[in-house]
């Protein structure tokens, strides 16, 4: 047994976290910076926390993630990270010539308390950032929140630094993008682009994330939202934000800024949060849906139809964050199915209320967020009584092995399967995609370990 | 005679053309930690100095090199990182220690990672009473022999004494061996302060502690510096048992507590991580008269050596015999895969930017599938590891040197004990060239002409690609994608793409088919499309 250790027995644990459901804020920001379009996000901190994170995004997406350190010393430690982080913007703009340098903090920056609007100045003062370029920061001290409030953190920033009102508005939809695989972004472009709404989405990772193999090396690949159209957010009429951990924040900072009026949606993940998400941005961009998508909508309900036999009344365990564990969970009640257990390291009232809802007809379903909201705990409720199936990262596959349980990969970060980000969740295909990871699960499972007698051919 | 490749290339003008693109400054300091090599008159290289802020490295923390390459392989002792969530959670997993706990009941706490998970209150009121809740509820949970405590950067900056809560939560748990190490990322330039952070610790903590070691055989032998990565240690424990030498310790790939603790009793230190490894090395030699040998079990040729001089120290002709048998044995299937590998890699160039020892023993394999390193650097070395131990008393501690905890070490006053007089090492070295203590470095290794970068940049990386165009690059996963975008393939040298073990017969023929495979593979041919195969665009093909 691989977690040979973990029992059902609980005891209360307050301060020992373990095999968590969770990392830390800068890793979030990071991500989030490379949506933008010639941007270098940089970490404030030690050489470690660069390294880690980049090297976490590559194993996921298995593409070059670019970022810069400010090698903290015990001396930056003692006497403030100023003189590295002018030095690292120096350095940056005349070696690798980004458009904008995406600066994001770390424990070890916020807890000597270093002053990154007066650095940032400095900078300037000093002529190291060239004419017509940008240093952005955000705030992502790691003992606060979790990678979900690290993404929300820089995705605000771009508001904060970019967006700008004039007094022309653009009949456009602002859709600021919760942490999601560059595939269900390229999913919602074209979903969108079938209703031929225009719209901005930020930020972006479809061409950055997913980029082509041409023997190229692209430093700022071709995607990502450029910085002009994300000045240009602060004219659209609207904003849809899905995923409201990740994305309310830097909604409401527009909406203060620019007075842009927003509605914070779920993730289109599943028929139901697709349903509303395209039944928003019919009702704001004020444009019909098509019968193409009703059609995409049939055939995702047909081909759950088609596999309800497996699907009811299954129990699943989940974990991840909560922007995709809502919608996540609410599909899955959707096709009968029973979500029994869900943890997210990341805190949420938001959660709670949306998870109270989405299983009040399940009443045994225990859910659990914050500290100590850990893969140890879901694994203990698995042990208390099993489950059929589990959801979750990369780091799930222990459980599962142990428990003989089928798993669906989602989530971040997923270091031992490709394909994430070409393969969509979201929208009705998303939804059939995940419909058939599921079957497949289910069905690969019991052809492997039923009787011999019972080797079926058909469905 | 016509010129040889590494001559044909003449990378003497790379340092040139690469900090081009610096400011003066970097330029400048970037310059000292590229050089040209001479193995007849080893030429100073800069290293084991900060990274400018700013440059892309490939470089991590303290906190890595302690926690997650040191005492991280270990299996049997909780590691609690105390600090915010981020880095125990990127060190869970992430280096592919193998282990092998025999039995069902015995500990393996490898799948987990543990944290205090610091708040901003505990930022704010001190992290102190967390930590000790978290040993007791660890306790409570798993009643394991020993744990570990790793300090992340707030952790030193709010002055949480980790040491002290150590001490504190020992007494109130006898039985439980628990131990503190001030590992803050932001301590040192690299990784490297981390090693001797965990060398310090393990000598003060746990070496030494059980004289009770059973021997299986008459020999018995420590390996350092090997962290079982892809299974490598597995493979040269087998080759052990059927040489019959017992391994005390293997530091610390599938290694347990008591094997720290009885490492002492072993009469050989073997050491394959030069970098990660040479203070336990030393402090064993010192404190209990073990002495050490740089020894190496990348490549076959390499581990045939290094089995050799095993039976030339013990000077057993039984066991010399029986190291023969096993080497002529293993050699058969060795010989035939290297000649079936070579048919498609001799002549192909590589790079490799890796570790601290790595980037030295993989060019042996390299060498076996008939392929010519042209450049290689350290992620984390220093002056020793590329030139030599020699430079040593001549290496300037720098402030950041300074900040790690240096340990005297004296003979220990039962139990040291001198294996070999000095008389007899004298005559080792001179019968069968065994260099005691020593370890002659990199450079020494490598052809006249050939490039040694130290802490390769980013824009290094591409230039060295574009302008010498390496049939394979090696280096870790924040590189990998970089390179293999540019249309050359890439083997991560750190994770093996899950590949291995490469270590000592066995690994070395997984080597030359994982390379084989690299080289017949036919994915980069593809990269343009039919349409796209004009004649113009010839010339921009792989490079832009």
């Amino acid at each position: 047994m691989l977690l040979r250790h973990t029992t059902a027995k609980e005891i209360d644990r307050k301060a020992l976290t373990i095999n968590p459901a969770k990392t830390c804020q800068p890793v979030g920001a990071m991500y989030a910076a490379l949506g933008i379009h010639g941007c270098l996000p940089h970490s404030h901190g030690s050489q470690g926390c660069c390294s880690y994170h980049r090297s976490a995004l590559s194993r996921h997406f298995r593409e070059p993630i670019m970022a810069g350190t400010s090698s903290f010393s015990e001396g930056s430690s003692v006497f403030g990270g100023s003189a590295n982080l002018v030095q690292a913007i120096d350095t940056m703009f005349t070696i690798y010539k980004p458009e904008v340098i995406a600066v994001h903090t770390t424990c070890l920056s916020e807890t000597i308390g270093d002053d990154l609007t007066q650095i940032i100045s400095k900078a300037n003062d000093d002529g190291c950032v060239p004419e017509g370029k940008q240093v952005i920061y955000c705030n992502t001290p790691s003992y606060v929140g979790t990678h979900v409030t690290g993404y929300s953190n820089q995705v605000a920033a771009f508001i904060k630094f970019f967006s700008t009102a004039t007094p022309k508005k653009r009949n456009v939809i602002n859709i600021a993008a919760g942490w999601m695989e560059p595939s269900d972004q390229r999913e919602i472009k074209r979903l969108t682009q079938v209703m031929e709404a225009r719209t901005i989405l930020f930020p972006d990772f479809t061409d950055v994330l997913d980029a082509p193999l041409d023997g190229h090396y692209k430093m700022y690949p071709t995607g990502g939202t450029t910085i002009a159209d994300m000045k240009l957010t602060g004219d659209s009429k609207f904003t849809l934000g899905l995923g409201q951990s990740s994305t309310e924040d830097a909604c409401i900072k527009l909406e203060n800024k620019c007075k842009v009026k927003f509605e914070v949606l779920d993730i289109p993940i599943g028929f139901k949060a697709t349903d509303r998400f395209l039944m928003s941005l019919s009702r704001h961009a004020n444009l019909p849906i098509p019968q193409s998508l009703s059609d995409e909508r049939g055939r995702l309900i047909d081909l759950i139809s088609d596999s309800s036999k497996y699907l009811y009344g299954k129990r699943v365990a989940l974990f991840g964050d909560p922007d995709t564990l809502i919608p996540l969970t609410e599909f899955l009640v959707s096709m009968d199915m029973k979500p029994v257990y869900i943890v997210t390291g990341t805190p949420s009232k938001y959660f709670t209320e949306r998870m109270t809802e989405i299983l009040k007809d399940i009443p045994e379903a225990k859910f659990k967020s914050g500290e100590m909201a850990d893969m140890f705990q879901l694994h203990q409720w698995i042990k208390q009584e099993g489950v059929d199936l589990l959801i979750g990262n990369t780091y799930g596959k222990y459980i599962a092995r142990d428990e003989n349980i089928p798993f669906i990969r989602f989530g971040f970060p997923i270091a031992d399967r490709p394909g994430h980000n070409y393969f969509a969740k979201t929208g009705y295909d998303g939804g059939a995609n995940l419909v058939k990871q599921i079957m497949d699960g289910f069905l690969d499972h019991f052809d492997r370990t039923c009787l011999e007698e019972k080797v079926e051919w058909q469905l | 005679m016509g010129k040889t490749l590494i001559e044909e290339l003449d990378m003497s003008k790379f340092t040139e053309e690469v900090i081009k693109a610096y400011p003066s400054k970097v330029a400048k300091k970037r310059a000292k930690s590229i050089v040209v090599n001479d193995p007849d008159s080893i030429p100073q290289i800069q290293s084991n100095v900060r990274t400018i802020p700013g440059i892309i490295t490939q470089r991590g923390c303290t906190y890595a090199g302690c926690k997650g390459v040191v005492l991280g392989p270990t299996r049997d002792i909780i590691n609690i990182t105390h600090g915010p969530i981020g880095c125990g959670f990127y060190s869970w997993l992430t280096r592919r220690n193998q282990t092998r706990a025999d039995k069902p009941e015995m500990d393996n706490f490898i799948p987990y990672t543990f944290s205090t998970d610091m708040q901003d209150s505990n930022i704010v009121f001190g992290g102190e009473e967390k930590l000790k809740v978290a040993i007791r509820e660890a306790i409570e949970l798993f009643n394991p022999k020993g744990i570990a405590i790793f300090s992340t950067c707030p952790v030193g900056l709010i002055g949480d004494d980790v040491h002290r809560v150590a001490r504190q939560m020992k007494e109130e748990f006898p039985g439980v061996n628990i131990f503190g190490f001030s590992c803050e990322g932001y301590r040192g330039v690299s990784q490297s302060a981390g090693h001797h952070i965990a060398n310090n610790g393990l000598y003060k903590h746990l070496i030494g502690n059980n004289d009770n070691y059973v021997r299986k055989n008459k020999y018995a032998v420590n390996v350092l510096g090997e962290y079982n990565i892809g299974g490598d240690a597995f493979v040269i424990e087998d080759l052990f048992e059927r040489i019959g030498v017992d391994i005390v310790a293997t530091m610390s790939g599938n290694s347990t507590l008591e094997q720290f603790e009885t490492a002492h009793t072993a009469d050989f230190s073997l050491v394959m991580c030069h970098r990660s490894i040479n203070y336990v090395a030393e402090m064993l030699e010192t404190s209990f008269g073990i002495p050490w040998a740089k020894a190496n079990f990348i490549g076959a040729e390499a581990t045939a050596k290094t089995l050799r001089k095993v039976g030339q120290y013990f000077g057993d002709q039984e066991l010399i015999d029986r190291i023969e048998v096993v080497i002529a044995d293993e050699m058969i299937a060795v010989t035939a895969a290297a000649e079936k590998a070579k048919t498609k890699t001799t002549g192909k160039t590589v790079m490799m930017f890796v570790g601290g020892s790595r980037a030295h023993h993989y060019q042996e394999l390299f060498s076996e599938l008939g392929m010519e390193t042209l450049v290689a650097g350290y992620e984390f070395g220093h002056r020793d590891d590329y030139e030599g131990r020699r430079v040593i008393p001549t290496i300037k501690i720098d402030a950041d040197s300074r900040n790690i905890e240096e340990i005297t070490v004296y003979p220990d006053a039962t139990r040291y004990n001198p294996r070999k007089s000095e008389e007899e090492l004298a005559q080792l070295k001179e019968a069968f060239d065994i260099e005691f203590n020593e370890y002659k470095g990199m450079m020494n290794d490598m052809k006249k002409g050939t490039l040694v970068v130290d802490d390769l940049s980013h824009h290094e990386m591409e230039k060295l690609v574009e302008m010498y165009k390496p049939d394979v690059f090696c280096a870790g996963i924040k590189e990998k994608y970089v390179v293999q975008k540019m249309g050359i393939p890439m083997k991560q040298l750190h994770n093996y793409d899950n590949g291995g073990p490469y270590a000592a017969f066995a690994g070395a023929i997984n080597f030359y088919k994982d390379i084989e495979m690299i080289a017949c593979s036919t994915i980069f041919k593809q990269m343009k499309a039919p349409w796209e195969m004009e004649e113009v665009l010839e010339a921009e093909y792989v490079f832009n």
